[in-house]
């Protein structure tokens, strides 16, 4: 779990353009919308993306994603529920 | 008549804020140069960092003519109009984009394959809602746009206007703003085409000096 959030956060900073940041800066349950990290509807959108491409999720319903997208522990526990074997 | 307060340009991978250089990088890429200008500037704005080159040159020239023209104290939002045109439209974010869909399209390239979304970037960070309007020339055309900021300064709530040319393919960048006032503040130049043409035509030195 500890090395999938990690990774995340590195995906994160990449796919999001997040160069001012670095994957220290981002806290397992810090808020990544709004008043965490700042992101937004277009951030959720790569995020999709991201689980996608480098998970090979494909989210069912996109109503979830604000649960999903909480923070990256959520993410990580999401993925970790979901990945094809 | 109307009056060129000030201006900015960003050519060559220098920064130019008035004829003085503020920043310069020839080493690097294109994004190095941008990333070190927007570091130069001490701004807090990490959006910067997810714009398009486009968006990125147009926000460097408006946080230089903003900041020492101090624009925003004196007008009130609506005041102020902002006219942009380049010749190579959002075609450098529209290559990447394309080149991203054939692997998985990319959400946030996709906002950025048009030309007027620098004209918003710039109007939400500098909260302008005035008229606004983007052109897309052969090249740099003084009269068009001379004629056109004419037209939107005869308007009488427009008071100022941000105007010029923000131009981006690959590796070659052209940049060109300026400040049009209908108040002649601080001797300020006359707002003509054959102005406008000299200082878009102005030679820069590197930021220490050498040429």
């Amino acid at each position: 779990m500890e090395q999938l959030m990690a990774d995340l956060k590195k995906q994160i900073i990449e796919a999001l353009n997040l160069k001012h940041l670095k994957p220290e800066d981002i806290g397992d349950e810090q808020s990544l919308f709004v008043e965490g990290l700042g992101l937004d509807s277009i951030d959720a959108l790569e995020l999709i993306v991201l689980l996608q491409q480098q998970y090979n999720i494909k989210m069912a319903n996109p109503q979830d994603g604000p649960q999903i997208f909480k923070s990256v522990k959520t993410m990580a526990e999401y993925i970790r529920a979901n990945q094809p074997v | 008549m109307f009056y060129i307060s000030r201006y900015s340009r960003i050519t060559n991978r220098l920064l130019v804020d008035q004829g003085k250089v503020i920043y310069g990088k020839e080493e690097g890429t294109l994004d190095d140069f941008l990333a070190g200008a927007f570091a130069s500037l001490s701004v807090a704005y990490p959006k910067f960092y997810k714009m398009d080159h486009l968006s990125q040159l147009g926000f460097l020239a408006m946080e230089v003519l903003a900041r020492e023209s101090q624009v925003k104290q004196r007008y009130a939002p609506e005041q102020i109009a902002l006219i942009l045109s380049n010749a190579h439209a959002s075609m450098d974010t529209d290559k990447v984009y394309f080149k991203s869909t054939k692997t998985m399209a990319s959400p946030a390239l996709f906002v950025y394959t048009l030309t007027n979304i620098v004209t918003g970037e710039l109007c939400i960070r500098h909260g302008i809602k005035g008229e606004n309007a983007f052109f897309v020339f052969p090249q740099f055309d003084s009269k068009q746009l001379c004629d056109y900021v004419d037209m939107v300064l005869a308007n009488e709530k427009t008071q100022a206007c941000v105007a010029g040319w923000v131009d981006v393919i690959g590796d070659q960048h052209d940049v060109f703003l300026y400040l049009v006032e209908k108040q002649n503040r601080n001797n300020a130049l006359e707002h003509r085409a054959e102005q406008l043409q000299k200082l878009y035509q102005l030679k820069y030195g590197t930021v220490d000096g050498r040429s």
